[in-house]
């Protein structure tokens, strides 16, 4: 069964999505990128340090990879709008993960800015992929102002706490229908990728549950396998929850 | 003349345009972006930007992020 999924025209046949922060090397990252399987990777603006040569990070990253550029560490839409302009200009590219952060220590995001970021955005012909809380009504409005795709949490950036609000991303599945959802965030083991998969994610976006591992390519793979466990079983159609038992062997017949 | 660049004052040339500026901080000119007092300067613009005094130069490049 080819199963494949699209953004803005573009067709992803990887329902995994994975970040490049955070590795312990850049072949480390490559390989994980590898057994991953993915087909679009996140990176970060960052100013270019004034007293040392860096690395080309970008040379480590597949020629085919779609590169997605985030708007990390942005607190307001004015900085999400300059950011996403610079990344633009830098990889010539129309797609950006749109992240407003509306405070440090949750790191969870501003809603308002962030919406409002993305209607400029849009506007000027950005492919915006959002970042934002688990919130249909907040879905809503992204598509509505042109997101092709919206990205809520499941948990905290890199708290590693899976899926906290499942029946958040089941009502967002359900009431729109059509719509692209990618999990975002917040899950730390391949458990919790098949759980928002389950419930109906059309991808997930991750980063720290790879790079944060003993064995990053290794957790890549199962990731990878995770997600599409998860993607399988939700188009299969999950049996209905009883509280109380359903016996599988006839109960008539039974030698007395 | 002084400048900002990256939030750092810097002693640069004066009559300097900005594709001169990268050069003379020795930067690739490959994947990076420049705002120009919180403008973006396209790339094909970058020999005809002249920089002045007191500019707010932010120039980025990409690093691993989520």
């Amino acid at each position: 069964m080819i199963d494949t999924f699209k953004i803005a025209g573009k067709t992803f046949t990887s329902r995994l999505i994975i970040g490049t922060g955070k590795y312990r090397s850049y072949a480390e990252m490559k390989a994980a990128h590898t057994a991953s399987g993915t087909e679009m990777v996140t990176v970060a603006v960052n100013r270019v340090p004034l007293d040392h040569q860096s690395e080309s990070f970008l040379d480590f990253l597949a020629p085919e990879m779609q590169i997605l550029p985030n708007t990390a560490g942005c607190y307001d839409a004015e900085h999400a709008i300059r950011t996403a302009r610079l990344a633009r200009e830098a990889l010539e590219t129309d797609w950006i993960k749109l992240e407003v952060i509306g405070d440090k220590v949750t790191l969870l995001p501003d809603n308002e800015q962030t919406l409002e970021a993305a209607r400029i955005l849009v506007r000027e012909g950005f492919i915006v992929l959002p970042y934002f809380s688990d919130d249909l009504i907040m879905a809503k409005k992204l598509l509505d102002i042109g997101c092709p795709a919206v990205m809520p949490l499941a948990a905290p950036i890199g708290s590693g706490m899976g899926v906290q609000n499942p029946s958040n991303l089941r009502i967002m599945r359900e009431q729109l229908p059509e719509a692209t959802i990618i999990v975002d965030a917040g899950v730390g083991v391949p458990s919790d990728a098949a759980i928002a998969m389950e419930l109906g994610a059309d991808a997930i976006l991750m980063n720290t549950a790879i790079a944060e591992a003993q064995d990053a390519a290794q957790m890549a793979t199962a990731m990878k396998l995770a997600v599409q466990a998860g993607r399988l079983a939700y188009l299969s159609g999950r049996m209905p929850k009883r509280l109380y038992a359903s016996a599988s062997s006839p109960m008539e017949g039974v030698i007395k | 003349m002084k400048v900002f660049i990256n939030g750092e004052t810097k002693d640069i040339p004066e009559e300097i345009n900005l594709i001169k500026l990268l050069a003379h901080l020795s930067l690739p000119q490959q994947r990076i972006a420049v705002e120009l007092n919180e403008s973006v300067v396209r790339r094909k613009d970058w020999d005809t930007t002249k920089i002045n005094a007191a500019d707010n130069i932010e120039i980025i490049h990409f690093v691993g992020g989520g």
